[in-house]
Protein backbone atom coordinates (compact mmCIF):
# COMPACT_ATOMS: atom_id res chain seq x y z
CA UNK A 1 0.00 0.00 0.00
CA UNK A 2 1.45 3.55 -1.19
CA UNK A 3 0.42 6.49 0.71
CA UNK A 4 -2.14 7.48 2.80
CA UNK A 5 -5.37 5.44 3.78
CA UNK A 6 -8.82 5.99 1.50
CA UNK A 7 -10.67 2.85 2.76
CA UNK A 8 -10.29 0.10 5.17
CA UNK A 9 -12.77 -2.55 5.28
CA UNK A 10 -13.15 -5.27 8.08
CA UNK A 11 -14.72 -8.18 7.69
CA UNK A 12 -17.12 -7.37 5.22
CA UNK A 13 -19.64 -10.73 4.80
CA UNK A 14 -23.04 -9.99 2.19
CA UNK A 15 -25.74 -12.78 1.74
CA UNK A 16 -28.28 -12.36 -0.87
CA UNK A 17 -31.63 -13.97 0.27
CA UNK A 18 -33.16 -16.51 -1.47
CA UNK A 19 -36.00 -19.17 -0.57
CA UNK A 20 -34.49 -21.34 1.92
CA UNK A 21 -32.84 -18.22 3.99
CA UNK A 22 -29.24 -16.64 3.24
CA UNK A 23 -26.77 -17.49 0.87
CA UNK A 24 -23.37 -16.31 1.90
CA UNK A 25 -21.87 -14.60 -1.33
CA UNK A 26 -19.13 -12.52 0.50
CA UNK A 27 -17.40 -14.11 3.72
CA UNK A 28 -14.97 -12.07 5.98
CA UNK A 29 -13.13 -9.92 3.21
CA UNK A 30 -10.95 -7.54 4.65
CA UNK A 31 -8.76 -5.08 3.34
CA UNK A 32 -7.45 -1.31 2.71
CA UNK A 33 -6.85 0.86 0.18
CA UNK A 34 -4.83 3.84 -0.06
CA UNK A 35 -3.59 5.94 -3.20
CA UNK A 36 -3.06 2.66 -5.29
CA UNK A 37 -4.55 0.30 -7.84
CA UNK A 38 -5.82 -2.80 -6.20
CA UNK A 39 -6.89 -5.74 -8.61
CA UNK A 40 -9.35 -7.95 -7.34
CA UNK A 41 -9.53 -11.25 -9.61
CA UNK A 42 -11.42 -14.47 -9.17
CA UNK A 43 -13.92 -17.14 -9.86
CA UNK A 44 -16.81 -16.30 -11.86
CA UNK A 45 -19.55 -15.96 -9.27
CA UNK A 46 -16.99 -15.42 -6.08
CA UNK A 47 -17.88 -12.47 -4.70
CA UNK A 48 -16.11 -9.30 -6.76
CA UNK A 49 -18.94 -7.10 -8.24
CA UNK A 50 -20.68 -7.93 -4.84
CA UNK A 51 -18.14 -6.07 -3.13
CA UNK A 52 -18.66 -3.20 -4.93
CA UNK A 53 -22.03 -3.07 -4.76
CA UNK A 54 -22.19 -3.40 -0.79
CA UNK A 55 -19.47 -0.90 -0.45
CA UNK A 56 -22.12 1.76 -2.27
CA UNK A 57 -25.03 0.33 -0.88
CA UNK A 58 -26.77 -0.49 -3.71
CA UNK A 59 -27.70 -3.62 -2.39
CA UNK A 60 -31.21 -2.98 -0.68
CA UNK A 61 -32.61 -6.73 -0.27
CA UNK A 62 -29.00 -8.06 0.84
CA UNK A 63 -27.66 -8.20 4.79
CA UNK A 64 -24.42 -6.83 4.60
CA UNK A 65 -22.40 -7.23 8.04
CA UNK A 66 -18.93 -6.16 8.81
CA UNK A 67 -16.53 -5.23 11.98
CA UNK A 68 -16.15 -1.79 10.44
CA UNK A 69 -16.07 0.00 6.66
CA UNK A 70 -14.24 3.15 7.11
CA UNK A 71 -13.93 5.88 3.58
CA UNK A 72 -11.95 8.97 4.73
CA UNK A 73 -13.70 10.57 7.53
CA UNK A 74 -17.09 8.46 7.35
CA UNK A 75 -18.23 5.37 8.65
CA UNK A 76 -19.99 3.60 5.76
CA UNK A 77 -21.49 1.29 7.63
CA UNK A 78 -23.71 3.82 9.99
CA UNK A 79 -24.59 7.08 7.98
CA UNK A 80 -27.60 7.87 6.88
CA UNK A 81 -28.71 7.33 3.12
CA UNK A 82 -29.04 10.60 2.92
CA UNK A 83 -25.48 11.24 3.71
CA UNK A 84 -24.45 7.84 1.49
CA UNK A 85 -25.98 10.38 -1.46
CA UNK A 86 -23.21 12.64 -1.28
CA UNK A 87 -20.81 9.90 -1.58
CA UNK A 88 -22.17 7.58 -4.21
CA UNK A 89 -21.51 8.69 -7.57
CA UNK A 90 -19.47 11.69 -6.37
CA UNK A 91 -16.80 10.79 -3.96
CA UNK A 92 -16.76 7.42 -4.38
CA UNK A 93 -18.39 5.35 -7.58
CA UNK A 94 -18.87 2.42 -9.55
CA UNK A 95 -18.12 1.26 -13.27
CA UNK A 96 -20.56 -1.75 -13.36
CA UNK A 97 -20.46 -4.40 -15.41
CA UNK A 98 -23.33 -4.24 -18.00
CA UNK A 99 -22.50 -0.75 -18.89
CA UNK A 100 -25.14 -0.57 -21.37
CA UNK A 101 -27.80 -1.61 -18.57
CA UNK A 102 -26.88 0.86 -15.86
CA UNK A 103 -27.75 3.38 -18.60
CA UNK A 104 -30.93 4.65 -19.14
CA UNK A 105 -32.19 3.06 -22.44
CA UNK A 106 -34.59 5.62 -23.65
CA UNK A 107 -32.20 8.50 -22.85
CA UNK A 108 -29.16 10.11 -25.19
CA UNK A 109 -26.09 8.10 -24.07
CA UNK A 110 -24.26 12.06 -24.02
CA UNK A 111 -27.52 13.67 -22.17
CA UNK A 112 -26.96 11.19 -19.43
CA UNK A 113 -23.25 11.64 -18.79
CA UNK A 114 -23.82 15.69 -18.70
CA UNK A 115 -26.41 15.39 -16.46
CA UNK A 116 -24.41 13.16 -14.29
CA UNK A 117 -21.80 16.29 -14.52
CA UNK A 118 -24.92 18.68 -13.72
CA UNK A 119 -26.15 16.83 -11.05
CA UNK A 120 -22.67 17.59 -9.09
CA UNK A 121 -21.01 20.66 -10.48
CA UNK A 122 -23.06 23.93 -11.02
CA UNK A 123 -22.34 25.21 -14.92
CA UNK A 124 -24.48 26.48 -17.87
CA UNK A 125 -26.21 23.12 -19.95
CA UNK A 126 -24.21 24.07 -23.07
CA UNK A 127 -20.95 23.70 -20.74
CA UNK A 128 -21.66 20.52 -19.51
CA UNK A 129 -22.19 19.18 -22.84
CA UNK A 130 -18.36 20.47 -24.19
CA UNK A 131 -17.05 18.68 -20.80
CA UNK A 132 -18.76 15.81 -21.89
CA UNK A 133 -17.76 15.64 -25.68
CA UNK A 134 -13.95 16.46 -24.58
CA UNK A 135 -14.34 13.21 -21.94
CA UNK A 136 -15.82 11.04 -24.89
CA UNK A 137 -12.32 11.90 -27.22
CA UNK A 138 -10.48 11.68 -24.41
CA UNK A 139 -11.52 7.99 -23.87
CA UNK A 140 -10.38 7.67 -27.78
CA UNK A 141 -13.88 7.47 -28.84
CA UNK A 142 -14.30 8.51 -32.69
CA UNK A 143 -16.90 10.64 -33.58
CA UNK A 144 -18.11 11.82 -30.29
CA UNK A 145 -20.74 14.29 -31.19
CA UNK A 146 -22.30 11.73 -33.12
CA UNK A 147 -22.10 9.08 -30.25
CA UNK A 148 -23.28 11.82 -27.85
CA UNK A 149 -26.51 11.70 -29.48
CA UNK A 150 -27.22 7.72 -29.50
CA UNK A 151 -29.48 5.79 -26.87
CA UNK A 152 -27.63 3.08 -25.12
CA UNK A 153 -29.14 0.47 -27.46
CA UNK A 154 -26.77 1.49 -30.39
CA UNK A 155 -23.68 1.94 -28.69
CA UNK A 156 -21.16 -1.17 -29.07
CA UNK A 157 -19.57 -2.97 -26.33
CA UNK A 158 -16.81 -1.08 -26.25
CA UNK A 159 -18.14 2.15 -26.39
CA UNK A 160 -20.59 1.22 -23.29
CA UNK A 161 -17.34 0.51 -21.11
CA UNK A 162 -15.68 4.05 -22.32
CA UNK A 163 -19.22 6.16 -21.86
CA UNK A 164 -18.99 4.89 -18.24
CA UNK A 165 -15.54 5.58 -17.56
CA UNK A 166 -16.30 9.26 -19.05
CA UNK A 167 -18.98 9.75 -16.50
CA UNK A 168 -16.79 8.92 -13.73
CA UNK A 169 -13.82 10.97 -14.87
CA UNK A 170 -16.26 13.64 -14.76
CA UNK A 171 -17.36 13.47 -11.69
CA UNK A 172 -14.06 13.69 -10.08
CA UNK A 173 -14.29 10.80 -7.32
CA UNK A 174 -11.79 9.87 -4.48
CA UNK A 175 -12.23 6.56 -4.86
CA UNK A 176 -13.38 4.33 -8.38
CA UNK A 177 -14.31 0.68 -7.87
CA UNK A 178 -13.99 -0.23 -11.56
CA UNK A 179 -15.65 -3.69 -12.58
CA UNK A 180 -14.43 -5.15 -15.88
CA UNK A 181 -14.16 -1.75 -17.21
CA UNK A 182 -11.73 -2.48 -20.33
CA UNK A 183 -12.98 -6.45 -21.21
CA UNK A 184 -15.18 -5.04 -24.64
CA UNK A 185 -11.79 -2.82 -25.56
CA UNK A 186 -9.10 -3.83 -28.46
CA UNK A 187 -5.96 -3.90 -26.77
CA UNK A 188 -4.40 -0.62 -28.43
CA UNK A 189 -7.55 1.27 -27.07
CA UNK A 190 -7.58 -0.48 -23.63
CA UNK A 191 -4.14 0.59 -22.98
CA UNK A 192 -5.07 3.97 -23.94
CA UNK A 193 -7.89 3.97 -21.81
CA UNK A 194 -5.66 2.46 -18.68
CA UNK A 195 -3.72 5.42 -19.36
CA UNK A 196 -5.71 7.63 -18.61
CA UNK A 197 -6.99 5.75 -14.85
CA UNK A 198 -2.88 5.63 -14.06
CA UNK A 199 -2.78 9.11 -14.53
CA UNK A 200 -5.81 9.70 -11.93
CA UNK A 201 -3.91 7.23 -9.10
CA UNK A 202 -0.69 9.27 -9.71
CA UNK A 203 -1.53 12.96 -10.21
CA UNK A 204 -4.65 13.11 -8.29
CA UNK A 205 -4.23 10.20 -5.55
CA UNK A 206 -7.50 8.44 -6.46
CA UNK A 207 -7.49 4.55 -4.74
CA UNK A 208 -8.84 2.29 -7.70
CA UNK A 209 -10.26 -0.98 -7.52
CA UNK A 210 -9.93 -2.97 -10.95
CA UNK A 211 -12.29 -5.98 -10.87
CA UNK A 212 -10.47 -8.00 -13.64
CA UNK A 213 -10.06 -11.41 -15.49
CA UNK A 214 -7.40 -10.20 -17.30
CA UNK A 215 -4.50 -11.59 -15.62
CA UNK A 216 -2.16 -9.44 -17.94
CA UNK A 217 -3.98 -6.26 -17.25
CA UNK A 218 -3.62 -7.36 -13.17
CA UNK A 219 -0.07 -8.00 -13.38
CA UNK A 220 1.29 -5.13 -15.32
CA UNK A 221 -0.98 -2.12 -14.26
CA UNK A 222 -2.13 -2.90 -11.04
CA UNK A 223 -0.12 -2.50 -7.46
CA UNK A 224 -1.60 -5.09 -5.24
CA UNK A 225 -4.13 -8.00 -6.29
CA UNK A 226 -6.86 -10.08 -4.01
CA UNK A 227 -7.63 -13.66 -5.48
CA UNK A 228 -11.06 -14.02 -4.36
CA UNK A 229 -12.88 -17.73 -4.41
CA UNK A 230 -16.03 -18.92 -3.11
CA UNK A 231 -16.67 -15.42 -1.01
CA UNK A 232 -13.43 -15.39 0.28
CA UNK A 233 -10.18 -13.86 -0.47
CA UNK A 234 -7.74 -16.76 -0.48
CA UNK A 235 -4.87 -14.70 -1.02
CA UNK A 236 -3.30 -11.38 -1.47
CA UNK A 237 0.08 -10.45 -3.41
CA UNK A 238 1.76 -7.31 -4.72
CA UNK A 239 1.01 -7.50 -8.35
CA UNK A 240 4.40 -8.19 -9.84
CA UNK A 241 4.41 -11.51 -7.65
CA UNK A 242 1.47 -12.66 -9.16
CA UNK A 243 3.30 -15.96 -10.60
CA UNK A 244 4.72 -16.85 -7.21
CA UNK A 245 0.90 -17.41 -6.01
CA UNK A 246 0.93 -19.93 -3.64
CA UNK A 247 -2.79 -21.09 -3.61
CA UNK A 248 -4.22 -23.75 -5.88
CA UNK A 249 -6.68 -21.36 -7.56
CA UNK A 250 -4.70 -18.94 -8.43
CA UNK A 251 -1.96 -21.25 -9.81
CA UNK A 252 -4.40 -23.03 -11.74
CA UNK A 253 -5.66 -19.58 -12.95
CA UNK A 254 -2.06 -18.94 -14.49
CA UNK A 255 -1.80 -22.43 -15.77
CA UNK A 256 -5.54 -21.72 -17.98
CA UNK A 257 -4.64 -18.49 -19.63
CA UNK A 258 -4.16 -19.09 -23.36
CA UNK A 259 -1.04 -17.69 -25.21
CA UNK A 260 -0.23 -16.47 -28.58
CA UNK A 261 1.53 -19.24 -30.18
CA UNK A 262 0.46 -21.81 -27.00
CA UNK A 263 -0.28 -24.86 -29.35
CA UNK A 264 -3.76 -26.37 -28.94
CA UNK A 265 -3.34 -29.39 -26.87
CA UNK A 266 -6.85 -28.80 -24.83
CA UNK A 267 -6.32 -25.71 -21.89
CA UNK A 268 -5.59 -26.73 -18.64
CA UNK A 269 -8.72 -26.83 -16.16
CA UNK A 270 -9.57 -26.47 -12.47
CA UNK A 271 -9.68 -29.33 -10.07
CA UNK A 272 -11.86 -27.12 -7.77
CA UNK A 273 -11.18 -28.51 -4.40
CA UNK A 274 -14.02 -28.58 -1.23
CA UNK A 275 -10.79 -27.64 1.48
CA UNK A 276 -11.11 -24.22 -0.80
CA UNK A 277 -14.07 -23.30 0.53
CA UNK A 278 -13.09 -23.96 4.37
CA UNK A 279 -13.06 -20.13 6.34
CA UNK A 280 -9.67 -18.33 6.57
CA UNK A 281 -8.72 -14.96 6.57
CA UNK A 282 -6.44 -13.02 4.54
CA UNK A 283 -5.36 -9.38 5.78
CA UNK A 284 -4.77 -7.11 2.73
CA UNK B 1 -21.53 -28.75 -42.00
CA UNK B 2 -22.40 -25.74 -43.04
CA UNK B 3 -20.17 -22.97 -44.78
CA UNK B 4 -20.82 -19.38 -44.32
CA UNK B 5 -20.48 -16.65 -47.27
CA UNK B 6 -21.26 -12.58 -47.06
CA UNK B 7 -20.83 -11.07 -49.98
CA UNK B 8 -20.91 -6.87 -50.19
CA UNK B 9 -22.78 -6.35 -47.18
CA UNK B 10 -23.69 -2.99 -46.18
CA UNK B 11 -25.45 -1.26 -43.48
CA UNK B 12 -26.70 2.10 -42.49
CA UNK B 13 -28.25 3.19 -39.40
CA UNK B 14 -29.86 5.64 -37.65
CA UNK B 15 -32.69 7.75 -39.97
CA UNK B 16 -32.19 11.32 -42.09
CA UNK B 17 -29.15 13.67 -41.59
CA UNK B 18 -27.90 10.75 -38.73
CA UNK B 19 -27.95 7.94 -40.93
CA UNK B 20 -24.52 6.49 -41.13
CA UNK B 21 -22.82 3.64 -43.20
CA UNK B 22 -21.41 1.10 -40.13
CA UNK B 23 -20.41 -1.07 -42.62
CA UNK B 24 -19.21 0.05 -46.39
CA UNK B 25 -19.01 -3.16 -48.00
CA UNK B 26 -18.11 -6.69 -46.25
CA UNK B 27 -17.56 -9.83 -47.62
CA UNK B 28 -15.61 -13.25 -46.27
CA UNK B 29 -16.29 -16.74 -46.43
CA UNK B 30 -16.02 -19.17 -43.65
CA UNK B 31 -15.57 -23.62 -44.67
CA UNK B 32 -17.79 -25.76 -43.31
CA UNK B 33 -16.39 -26.52 -39.87
CA UNK B 34 -14.21 -24.02 -39.74
CA UNK B 35 -14.05 -21.70 -36.44
CA UNK B 36 -13.39 -17.99 -37.85
CA UNK B 37 -12.52 -14.82 -35.91
CA UNK B 38 -13.30 -11.37 -36.61
CA UNK B 39 -11.25 -9.15 -34.14
CA UNK B 40 -10.37 -5.22 -33.95
CA UNK B 41 -11.17 -1.81 -33.22
CA UNK B 42 -13.92 -1.39 -30.69
CA UNK B 43 -16.95 0.26 -33.08
CA UNK B 44 -15.48 -1.12 -36.17
CA UNK B 45 -18.62 -2.92 -36.74
CA UNK B 46 -18.03 -6.73 -35.63
CA UNK B 47 -21.15 -7.10 -33.61
CA UNK B 48 -23.50 -5.09 -36.45
CA UNK B 49 -21.94 -8.00 -38.70
CA UNK B 50 -23.27 -10.67 -36.68
CA UNK B 51 -26.87 -9.06 -36.02
CA UNK B 52 -27.15 -8.47 -40.22
CA UNK B 53 -26.47 -12.67 -40.02
CA UNK B 54 -28.97 -13.15 -37.43
CA UNK B 55 -31.72 -10.96 -38.92
CA UNK B 56 -31.79 -8.76 -35.93
CA UNK B 57 -31.03 -6.02 -38.41
CA UNK B 58 -32.92 -6.74 -41.75
CA UNK B 59 -32.06 -3.38 -43.39
CA UNK B 60 -28.90 -4.71 -45.08
CA UNK B 61 -28.10 -4.74 -48.37
CA UNK B 62 -26.09 -7.85 -50.05
CA UNK B 63 -25.83 -11.34 -49.60
CA UNK B 64 -25.29 -13.84 -46.51
CA UNK B 65 -25.39 -17.26 -47.01
CA UNK B 66 -25.27 -20.50 -44.70
CA UNK B 67 -24.58 -23.53 -46.31
CA UNK B 68 -26.79 -23.12 -49.85
CA UNK B 69 -29.73 -20.76 -48.22
CA UNK B 70 -29.93 -17.48 -48.42
CA UNK B 71 -30.76 -16.50 -44.71
CA UNK B 72 -33.11 -14.17 -46.41
CA UNK B 73 -35.08 -17.30 -47.60
CA UNK B 74 -34.69 -19.67 -45.07
CA UNK B 75 -37.93 -20.11 -42.64
CA UNK B 76 -37.82 -18.61 -39.31
CA UNK B 77 -37.91 -22.58 -37.28
CA UNK B 78 -35.21 -23.92 -39.90
CA UNK B 79 -33.11 -20.80 -39.25
CA UNK B 80 -32.86 -20.84 -35.71
CA UNK B 81 -31.82 -24.73 -35.90
CA UNK B 82 -29.21 -23.46 -38.52
CA UNK B 83 -27.50 -20.37 -36.56
CA UNK B 84 -27.72 -19.35 -32.94
CA UNK B 85 -25.87 -16.17 -31.43
CA UNK B 86 -23.98 -15.53 -27.99
CA UNK B 87 -24.27 -11.96 -27.47
CA UNK B 88 -21.79 -9.57 -26.11
CA UNK B 89 -23.94 -7.94 -23.41
CA UNK B 90 -25.71 -11.46 -21.73
CA UNK B 91 -27.69 -8.73 -19.35
CA UNK B 92 -29.65 -7.80 -22.33
CA UNK B 93 -29.82 -10.66 -23.79
CA UNK B 94 -31.77 -12.79 -21.11
CA UNK B 95 -35.41 -11.76 -20.26
CA UNK B 96 -35.06 -10.70 -16.59
CA UNK B 97 -38.44 -12.33 -15.67
CA UNK B 98 -37.77 -15.79 -17.44
CA UNK B 99 -36.07 -18.36 -15.06
CA UNK B 100 -33.21 -20.06 -16.59
CA UNK B 101 -35.60 -22.99 -16.97
CA UNK B 102 -37.73 -21.28 -19.20
CA UNK B 103 -34.66 -19.42 -21.37
CA UNK B 104 -33.43 -23.51 -21.96
CA UNK B 105 -36.93 -24.76 -21.87
CA UNK B 106 -38.75 -22.21 -24.78
CA UNK B 107 -36.06 -23.29 -27.86
CA UNK B 108 -36.86 -27.05 -26.88
CA UNK B 109 -40.22 -26.80 -26.40
CA UNK B 110 -40.78 -24.73 -29.92
CA UNK B 111 -38.67 -27.62 -31.78
CA UNK B 112 -40.32 -30.43 -29.83
CA UNK B 113 -37.28 -31.71 -28.71
CA UNK B 114 -37.43 -34.68 -26.95
CA UNK B 115 -35.89 -35.67 -23.71
CA UNK B 116 -35.94 -31.88 -22.40
CA UNK B 117 -35.01 -32.38 -19.00
CA UNK B 118 -32.08 -34.39 -19.60
CA UNK B 119 -30.74 -31.79 -22.51
CA UNK B 120 -31.47 -28.47 -20.15
CA UNK B 121 -29.63 -30.24 -17.18
CA UNK B 122 -26.53 -31.66 -19.57
CA UNK B 123 -26.57 -28.44 -20.77
CA UNK B 124 -26.31 -26.14 -17.82
CA UNK B 125 -23.88 -28.73 -16.66
CA UNK B 126 -21.93 -28.49 -19.52
CA UNK B 127 -21.00 -24.50 -18.86
CA UNK B 128 -20.28 -25.47 -15.52
CA UNK B 129 -22.46 -24.32 -13.28
CA UNK B 130 -25.04 -26.50 -10.59
CA UNK B 131 -28.59 -27.55 -11.93
CA UNK B 132 -30.25 -25.97 -8.93
CA UNK B 133 -28.82 -22.81 -11.00
CA UNK B 134 -31.71 -23.41 -13.47
CA UNK B 135 -34.48 -21.99 -10.77
CA UNK B 136 -32.30 -18.67 -10.69
CA UNK B 137 -33.51 -15.19 -12.55
CA UNK B 138 -30.90 -13.15 -14.24
CA UNK B 139 -30.42 -10.87 -11.51
CA UNK B 140 -29.66 -13.50 -9.15
CA UNK B 141 -26.51 -14.33 -11.57
CA UNK B 142 -23.28 -13.47 -11.65
CA UNK B 143 -22.13 -11.61 -15.04
CA UNK B 144 -19.88 -14.37 -15.87
CA UNK B 145 -22.91 -17.07 -14.57
CA UNK B 146 -25.07 -15.17 -17.30
CA UNK B 147 -22.92 -15.32 -19.82
CA UNK B 148 -22.44 -18.84 -19.45
CA UNK B 149 -25.92 -19.61 -19.56
CA UNK B 150 -26.74 -17.34 -22.92
CA UNK B 151 -23.94 -19.82 -24.15
CA UNK B 152 -26.04 -22.81 -22.93
CA UNK B 153 -29.32 -21.42 -24.64
CA UNK B 154 -27.07 -21.45 -28.18
CA UNK B 155 -26.04 -24.60 -28.10
CA UNK B 156 -29.21 -26.25 -26.56
CA UNK B 157 -30.50 -26.89 -30.23
CA UNK B 158 -27.27 -27.96 -31.20
CA UNK B 159 -27.23 -25.58 -34.66
CA UNK B 160 -24.37 -26.16 -36.99
CA UNK B 161 -22.90 -22.74 -37.02
CA UNK B 162 -22.98 -20.76 -33.50
CA UNK B 163 -22.12 -17.03 -33.75
CA UNK B 164 -19.94 -16.01 -30.60
CA UNK B 165 -19.72 -12.56 -29.90
CA UNK B 166 -16.93 -12.15 -26.99
CA UNK B 167 -18.40 -15.30 -25.64
CA UNK B 168 -15.74 -15.46 -22.61
CA UNK B 169 -14.67 -12.06 -22.27
CA UNK B 170 -16.69 -11.84 -18.56
CA UNK B 171 -15.31 -15.13 -17.42
CA UNK B 172 -12.32 -16.13 -15.34
CA UNK B 173 -9.46 -17.86 -17.31
CA UNK B 174 -9.94 -21.41 -15.47
CA UNK B 175 -13.69 -21.27 -16.35
CA UNK B 176 -12.93 -19.86 -19.89
CA UNK B 177 -10.38 -22.36 -20.64
CA UNK B 178 -13.64 -24.74 -20.10
CA UNK B 179 -15.59 -23.08 -22.16
CA UNK B 180 -13.11 -23.06 -24.77
CA UNK B 181 -12.60 -27.11 -24.37
CA UNK B 182 -16.34 -27.03 -24.67
CA UNK B 183 -16.49 -25.48 -28.05
CA UNK B 184 -13.44 -27.18 -29.42
CA UNK B 185 -14.56 -30.70 -28.53
CA UNK B 186 -17.96 -29.94 -30.17
CA UNK B 187 -16.29 -28.49 -33.13
CA UNK B 188 -14.48 -31.89 -33.76
CA UNK B 189 -17.39 -34.17 -32.88
CA UNK B 190 -20.03 -32.49 -34.66
CA UNK B 191 -18.69 -30.46 -37.10
CA UNK B 192 -20.10 -27.18 -35.77
CA UNK B 193 -18.38 -23.81 -37.71
CA UNK B 194 -17.99 -20.98 -35.73
CA UNK B 195 -17.32 -17.34 -36.11
CA UNK B 196 -15.98 -15.84 -33.06
CA UNK B 197 -15.52 -12.30 -32.08
CA UNK B 198 -13.17 -11.42 -29.90
CA UNK B 199 -10.49 -9.02 -28.19
CA UNK B 200 -8.06 -11.59 -27.22
CA UNK B 201 -5.90 -12.85 -29.91
CA UNK B 202 -4.20 -15.63 -27.78
CA UNK B 203 -8.01 -16.80 -27.83
CA UNK B 204 -7.81 -16.53 -31.39
CA UNK B 205 -5.03 -18.35 -31.38
CA UNK B 206 -6.75 -20.86 -29.45
CA UNK B 207 -9.71 -21.31 -31.31
CA UNK B 208 -9.61 -20.11 -34.66
CA UNK B 209 -8.30 -21.33 -38.16
CA UNK B 210 -8.48 -17.62 -39.93
CA UNK B 211 -9.36 -14.46 -38.69
CA UNK B 212 -10.16 -11.12 -39.88
CA UNK B 213 -9.02 -7.48 -38.75
CA UNK B 214 -11.85 -4.88 -38.83
CA UNK B 215 -11.30 -1.39 -38.26
CA UNK B 216 -13.92 1.19 -39.35
CA UNK B 217 -16.27 -1.29 -40.35
CA UNK B 218 -13.72 -2.87 -43.29
CA UNK B 219 -12.30 -5.83 -42.89
CA UNK B 220 -8.48 -4.57 -43.97
CA UNK B 221 -6.80 -8.33 -43.73
CA UNK B 222 -7.68 -11.61 -43.23
CA UNK B 223 -4.90 -13.64 -41.92
CA UNK B 224 -4.22 -17.48 -41.04
CA UNK B 225 -3.63 -18.61 -37.26
CA UNK B 226 -0.04 -19.02 -38.13
CA UNK B 227 0.42 -15.52 -38.85
CA UNK B 228 -0.09 -14.13 -35.08
CA UNK B 229 3.44 -15.72 -33.61
CA UNK B 230 5.68 -13.37 -35.77
CA UNK B 231 3.39 -10.79 -37.18
CA UNK B 232 2.97 -11.94 -40.73
CA UNK B 233 -0.14 -8.95 -41.25
CA UNK B 234 0.75 -6.75 -44.25
CA UNK B 235 -1.93 -3.82 -43.35
CA UNK B 236 -0.96 -1.29 -40.76
CA UNK B 237 -3.57 -1.12 -38.56
CA UNK B 238 -3.55 -5.17 -38.68
CA UNK B 239 0.30 -5.04 -37.62
CA UNK B 240 -0.17 -2.77 -34.90
CA UNK B 241 -3.03 -4.69 -33.63
CA UNK B 242 -0.84 -7.87 -33.10
CA UNK B 243 2.18 -5.93 -32.30
CA UNK B 244 0.28 -4.63 -29.45
CA UNK B 245 -1.73 -8.15 -28.51
CA UNK B 246 2.04 -9.58 -28.87
CA UNK B 247 3.63 -7.05 -26.41
CA UNK B 248 0.23 -7.03 -23.87
CA UNK B 249 0.57 -10.89 -24.07
CA UNK B 250 4.28 -11.68 -23.70
CA UNK B 251 4.57 -9.23 -20.57
CA UNK B 252 3.86 -12.24 -18.06
N1 LIG C 1 -29.57 -10.90 -6.24
C1 LIG C 1 -28.99 -12.07 -5.98
N2 LIG C 1 -29.66 -13.06 -5.36
C2 LIG C 1 -29.08 -14.24 -5.11
N3 LIG C 1 -27.80 -14.56 -5.42
C3 LIG C 1 -27.08 -13.61 -6.03
C4 LIG C 1 -27.62 -12.32 -6.35
N4 LIG C 1 -26.66 -11.59 -6.96
C5 LIG C 1 -25.57 -12.39 -7.02
N5 LIG C 1 -25.81 -13.60 -6.48
C6 LIG C 1 -24.85 -14.72 -6.35
O1 LIG C 1 -23.78 -14.26 -5.54
C7 LIG C 1 -22.54 -14.78 -6.01
C8 LIG C 1 -21.55 -13.65 -6.20
O2 LIG C 1 -21.96 -12.85 -7.31
P1 LIG C 1 -21.06 -11.68 -7.90
O3 LIG C 1 -21.87 -11.00 -8.94
O4 LIG C 1 -20.52 -10.86 -6.79
O5 LIG C 1 -19.88 -12.53 -8.57
P2 LIG C 1 -18.57 -12.04 -9.34
O6 LIG C 1 -17.40 -12.47 -8.55
O7 LIG C 1 -18.70 -10.60 -9.69
O8 LIG C 1 -18.63 -12.95 -10.65
P3 LIG C 1 -18.36 -12.61 -12.22
O9 LIG C 1 -16.90 -12.62 -12.38
O10 LIG C 1 -19.01 -13.77 -12.92
O11 LIG C 1 -19.02 -11.30 -12.51
C9 LIG C 1 -22.86 -15.56 -7.28
O12 LIG C 1 -22.83 -16.94 -7.02
C10 LIG C 1 -24.24 -15.11 -7.67
O13 LIG C 1 -24.97 -16.18 -8.27
N1 LIG D 1 -28.89 0.82 -33.80
C1 LIG D 1 -27.86 1.61 -34.12
N2 LIG D 1 -28.05 2.89 -34.55
C2 LIG D 1 -27.01 3.68 -34.86
N3 LIG D 1 -25.72 3.30 -34.81
C3 LIG D 1 -25.47 2.05 -34.38
C4 LIG D 1 -26.51 1.14 -34.01
N4 LIG D 1 -25.95 -0.02 -33.64
C5 LIG D 1 -24.62 0.13 -33.76
N5 LIG D 1 -24.33 1.39 -34.22
C6 LIG D 1 -22.98 1.93 -34.50
O1 LIG D 1 -22.29 1.00 -35.31
C7 LIG D 1 -20.89 1.02 -35.03
C8 LIG D 1 -20.39 -0.40 -34.89
O2 LIG D 1 -20.92 -1.00 -33.71
P1 LIG D 1 -20.64 -2.52 -33.32
O3 LIG D 1 -21.44 -2.79 -32.10
O4 LIG D 1 -20.85 -3.38 -34.49
O5 LIG D 1 -19.08 -2.44 -32.98
P2 LIG D 1 -18.10 -3.60 -32.49
O6 LIG D 1 -17.06 -3.78 -33.54
O7 LIG D 1 -18.88 -4.78 -32.07
O8 LIG D 1 -17.40 -2.89 -31.24
P3 LIG D 1 -17.05 -3.47 -29.75
O9 LIG D 1 -15.80 -4.24 -29.92
O10 LIG D 1 -16.84 -2.21 -28.97
O11 LIG D 1 -18.23 -4.26 -29.29
C9 LIG D 1 -20.73 1.90 -33.80
O12 LIG D 1 -20.25 3.15 -34.20
C10 LIG D 1 -22.15 2.04 -33.25
O13 LIG D 1 -22.35 3.28 -32.63
MG1 LIG E 1 -19.09 -9.61 -11.47
MG1 LIG F 1 -19.37 -5.60 -30.24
Amino acid sequence: MTGEQILDVRRLSVSYRSDGGYVDAVRNVSFKLGREKLGIVGESGSGKSTIGRALLRLLPTARITAESIRFEELDLLNISEREMLKVRGRRMSMILQDPKFSLNPIRRVGDQISEAYLTHFKCSKAEARAKTIDMLQAVQIRDPERVYDLYPHEVSGGMGQRIMIAMMLLTDPDVVIADEPTSALDVTVRLQVLNILDRLVSDRGIGLIMISHDLNLVRNFCDRVLIMYAGQVVESLKASELSNAQHPYTQGLLAAQPRIGGGRTPLKVLDRRPEWKEPLEVQA
Amino acid sequence: MKSINVKNLTITLGDGPKAVTILPNVSFSVEPGECFGLVGESGSGKSTILRCMSLLFKQWKGEIWLGNQSVRDMPLIERCRTVQMVFQDPYGSLHPRQSVRTVLWEPLRIHKLDRQKERMERAITEVGLPVEFLDRYPHQLSGGQRQRVAIARALILEPSILLLDEPTSALDVSVQAEILNLLADLRARKGFTYLMVSHDLAVVDYMCDRFAVMQAGDIVEILGRDALEDNKATHLYARQLIDASLEYDSAI
